[in-house]
């Protein structure tokens, strides 16, 4: 067995040993113009990439949207899934249609999206909004589910009105099923609100990828597309901390 | 419990029929809407033309094709690289938070970079869905065969299983409902980033003739696509849902 320094150890060796592999192939055996090496890749990143004052504008457009559509799903969703969760009935009845529609590939709405909020930032929000809701809706759900029926009868026989209920007694317990929840809706936010952007994009990063792309600039397309990662990757981590504090009275 | 079923069905056939309701009650409300919600009766006819003029065919011949060869290519690796790294605790330890990581990023970032190596063709989106699917597999596949008991592993070799009978009956057994859980989502996200793909940039195929309807602002075709694409997802996603349950009864 080896130790967790030993395991990082070796991670990172791997991640060296590839960039160094794509160097290689792109400097001395790939002869398309096509194959950019992460020098390459380095190069473009300081000035071209993130030294121009309009990509960053565009990241912070993206950002923006991508803000807005993540609150509007949180809100929503866990909204609509503390109404169709609170009652038996309404959880068998709806849980089922809003799998359904969750199941739905969605990027097939994507032109009508456009056609209805137009060619600027409200089509990325929404299109993000209707993918980050469903994850929300659906754990909230799976969330109430969670709390143990003792628990609710005990409050209640002390005299817990059901607002009380459900802000001293489901909440907490619907944490850790919730935040699963929250961190799938960022990815699928970033996601829907990214697929926006490549398909038509006036300001946000959309238009500089499909830019870097018609210009055939493989450097520059990359080095944004893995700052953009970058991003998205610490977003994610951004939902964990929250996650680790909202957590904290099980200890 | 009878009664609970038919009032649960009577309230989502219910939902469904009002929503229906306002969807031809508000386009027929007004003219100025048709150009953004057509009417059902509009959009059913241009169903019927989609369907015999042969249109929906021969575009749904490319996705299908697409799909195919991406889930063919994610399936094979993801089980092959799934299985590998979880033949040693280390190599798991080392490589499951890597493709874990990895997934978490939204992968239609990269999207414009397989269309400038790929092509606007089908290999692009090949590429890109067998990546995206790939992820789940492999994840799955890795967790199914680590969490195989050690207990009766060890009961196994100590009555002098080779192997290959370990694989047979203790390995596959136990890493079969996890597996099959991943094959299951990869499938349904490789249905979905092929059509994502399609839309984004294709020279043919269901994604591509839905971004055509809607530049050409063909709306009530626009919308007998999307009709076509939803039937055949609720069906797919209706069947996967009876083959979970029969299974999760068969396991008891």
């Amino acid at each position: 067995m080896m130790s967790a320094t030993q395991v990082r150890l070796v991670r990172l060796a791997l991640i060296v040993a590839l960039i160094v592999l794509w160097e290689f192939y792109a400097r001395f055996i790939s002869t398309s113009s096509l194959v950019a090496g992460p020098s390459d890749v380095a190069m473009a990143w300081w000035p071209k990439v993130i030294g121009d004052a309009r990509v960053l504008t565009a990241v912070g457009v993206t950002l923006i949207e991508l803000a807005v559509a993540f609150a509007m799903s949180v809100i929503f969703g866990m909204l609509i899934g503390v109404l169709i969760g609170l009652s038996d009935i309404g959880r068998r009845s709806l849980y089922p249609l809003v799998l359904m529609l969750y199941g739905i590939p969605q990027a097939i709405l994507l032109p009508l999206f456009v056609l209805v909020f137009g060619l600027g930032p409200a089509s990325k929000i929404a299109f993000g909004f209707s993918h980050g809701i469903f994850p929300v809706i659906v754990n909230t759900i799976a969330g109430m589910r969670n709390v143990s029926p003792l628990l609710m009868a005990g409050a209640a026989a002390m005299g817990a009105s059901r607002a009380q209920q459900v802000r001293h007694v489901i909440f907490p317990h619907m944490v850790t099923t919730v935040f699963a929840g929250l961190r799938l809706a960022m990815t699928l936010t970033l996601l829907g609100v990214v697929l926006a952007e490549i398909f038509v994009s006036q300001g946000g990063v959309g238009f500089f990828t499909l830019l870097y792309s018609e210009t055939f600039n493989p450097a520059a397309l990359m080095a944004l597309v893995l700052t953009l990662a970058l991003m998205a990757i610490a977003l994610n981590e951004l939902v964990r901390l929250v996650e680790a504090r909202f957590s904290r009275w099980k200890d | 419990m009878r009664r609970d079923t038919l009032l649960i069905r009577s309230i989502q056939f219910g939902l469904l029929a009002i929503l229906f309701g306002i969807w031809w009650f508000v386009a027929h409300s007004s003219q100025r809407l048709l150009l953004l919600l057509p009417p059902p009766e509009l959009v059913w006819t241009q169903m019927q033309f989609l369907w015999t003029s042969g249109r929906l065919a021969s575009a749904a011949l490319i996705t299908v094709e697409e799909i195919v060869k991406a889930y063919a290519i994610a399936a094979s690796g993801g089980i092959v690289v799934g299985f590998l790294v979880a033949r040693s605790r280390n190599l798991m330890r080392i490589f499951e938070p890597m493709l874990a990581g990895l997934f978490a990023v939204p992968l239609t970032l990269f999207f414009p970079l397989f269309v400038v190596f790929f092509g606007i063709g089908p290999e692009s989106k090949v590429a890109y869905g067998a990546t995206y699917s790939f992820f789940p597999i492999a994840l799955n596949t890795i967790a199914g065969f680590a969490g195989v008991d050690e207990l009766y592993l060890r009961s196994v070799r100590s009555m002098g299983a080779s192997s290959l009978q370990q694989l047979r009956y203790v390995y596959l057994p136990a890493a079969m409902p996890v597996t099959l859980t991943g094959l299951r989502i990869g499938f349904f996200i490789c249905i979905a980033s092929v059509l994502g793909g399609e839309t984004l940039a294709a020279a043919a195929g269901i994604g591509k003739s839905i971004a055509l309807a809607a530049e050409l602002m063909e709306t009530s075709r626009l919308y007998a696509w999307i009709a076509f694409v939803v039937i055949v997802s609720v069906m797919l996603n209706l069947m996967a849902l009876a083959a979970e349950t029969r299974s999760e009864r068969k396991r008891g």
